[in-house]
């Protein structure tokens, strides 16, 4: 019900997750903290209708509701893969555009250094809001520059639908080259700012999650090692984890952090 | 007017038990063989991690609830459990040794040594080895009495070891409600222990 137009030059070749394994396995803690609970309890949100308010440093602030953000370009399909930081990946046919897009149409002004991403956190329609895991909402935040890397994908479908509640709806951001948590789900909010935002993650347990956040083999999460990963619904008992990519294959972002430790900025 | 269990019944009884403690693991082999499970690997880690530390938890619950109860066959079931303890902890490393490191020891041991929260999870199991190996009549003859006894307290360190590695395990994501929950059910049943000990009563089991 959601078709864009595919974009080989950003659409990987690996074989896609089934749609049934996308959609019954997420973490997306508004709504439970196991895997089968998003898809189980998302069921309560309500995605219409729904605006995204653009603020902060931009020249022309706006909120948006969906028709608008629908037509705000020409929708992409854009086969990702997506690294989660536990250590499992799947590959998915997204449907947006990119990001920058959307900072073309508010124009970021010359003190935005930042992008802040805020999801909506409603007890009354996300069961998980009440539990202590995180401080709600739940807030994402990015370089400026990192966001306006094309691949930074305004997302609105999977699989030619809309998206599914469990995996974000109405509107999420997707960014392949960063472990899955930086892509902030049913987002309400989009500030451009001055300071590095604090980032839900990075809060809750700095040790663990950094603000960047990229997908990087050699860089251990402390309680496990990042250097391999398992292919959801591809690899079996029998195959040995799969090496995991710089950038989870991403090279294009690799500029972004030219002359950065990224041992120290994880 | 403790309740009395004939041997038959007691065999029974037994029986029931052994196969009741097949049961996480069958439920295991079914979602996995019929495709339920969308990453069977984390459910394998998770469940029978899990049940690790339910039958542990139900093996120190034994002495404590005899002595409550009177029920002194309960004692005839406490091996079974321990050993189920042990099958469990196996099959939780063996997970752990399989799917993650496709039985390469030597990546394991890098992940042994590296990380505190496997490493005392490691440690834990390793301890269970000769409470496992020494849990027939005949090695208990051997040993005699004292010293399988003593060996056998070997389960008073384990026991804080897998609640800690389950700690440690749930901590990123501040879930510590049911790491407390084994904390002090466990730490409740090893001070019924310690106040057995320190009391008249000089038996510790």
């Amino acid at each position: 019900k959601l078709a864009g137009k595919l974009n080989p030059s950003y659409s990987a070749l690996d074989k896609p997750t089934p749609y049934k394994d996308a959609t019954s396995y997420n973490n997306f803690y508004e709504f439970g903290t196991d895997k089968s609970e998003p898809a189980m309890y998302a069921g309560t949100l309500k995605t219409h209708p729904w605006t995204v308010s653009i603020e902060g440093e931009v020249k022309k602030p706006v909120t948006l509701d969906l028709d608008s953000l629908l037509k705000l370009a020409p929708l992409e399909e854009r086969v990702y893969r997506l690294r989660c930081v536990e250590g499992w990946s799947m590959v998915i046919p997204w449907v947006g555009y990119s990001f920058s897009e959307l900072m073309k149409k508010v124009e970021p002004t010359s003190n935005a250094k930042y992008v802040e991403f805020i999801s909506l956190a409603d007890k009354k329609q996300m069961p998980g809001v009440g539990s202590r895991v995180l401080d709600w909402p739940y807030t994402e935040g990015l370089r400026i520059d990192e966001a306006a890397h094309p691949l930074a994908l305004l997302t609105l479908g999977m699989y030619g639908e809309v998206l599914p509640n469990q995996n974000g709806a109405p509107v999420r951001m997707v960014l392949p080259w960063k472990y899955g948590f930086k892509s902030a789900k049913s987002i309400v909010k989009i500030r451009f700012v001055r300071e590095q935002p604090r980032t839900s993650w990075n809060l809750s347990a700095p040790n663990e999650y950094g603000f960047y956040s990229n997908v990087n083999p050699e860089v251990d999460h402390p309680r496990w090692s990042q250097a391999s990963e398992r292919r959801i619904g591809e690899d079996g008992f029998l195959a040995r984890k799969r090496k995991t990519l710089m950038f989870n294959g991403y090279a294009d972002v690799a500029p972004l952090y030219a002359g950065m430790d990224l041992k120290k900025f994880y | 007017m403790a309740l009395q269990l004939t041997a038959r019944q007691l065999g029974w009884l037994k029986g029931v038990l052994f196969v009741l403690a097949l049961l996480p693991l069958a439920r295991m082999v079914v979602l996995t063989v019929t495709g339920q499970l969308v990453e069977p690997l984390e459910f394998i880690t998770r469940g029978t991690g899990d049940w690790t530390l339910y039958l542990l938890t139900i093996t120190l619950a034994i002495t404590p609830v005899r002595r409550l109860t009177g029920w002194n066959w309960l004692i005839k079931l406490r091996r079974m459990a321990g050993l189920y303890v042990f099958f469990y902890g196996l099959l939780h490393f063996l997970t752990f040794l399989w799917f993650d490191h496709f039985f390469d020891v030597q990546e394991m041991w890098k992940d042994v040594l590296k990380r505190p929260f496997i490493t005392v999870g490691f440690i834990a199991f390793v301890l269970l080895i000769p409470l496992a190996v020494t849990s027939t009549n005949g090695m208990m003859r051997r040993l005699g009495g004292k010293a399988w006894q003593r060996l056998h307290q070997l389960i008073y360190v384990i026991a804080p070891l897998a609640v800690l590695h389950f700690w440690w395990m749930k901590a990123g994501k501040h879930l510590l409600g049911q790491p407390i929950l084994f904390g002090v059910i466990l730490g409740g049943l090893l001070l019924f222990r310690l106040k057995g000990k320190l009391g008249k009563a000089p038996r510790l089991a």
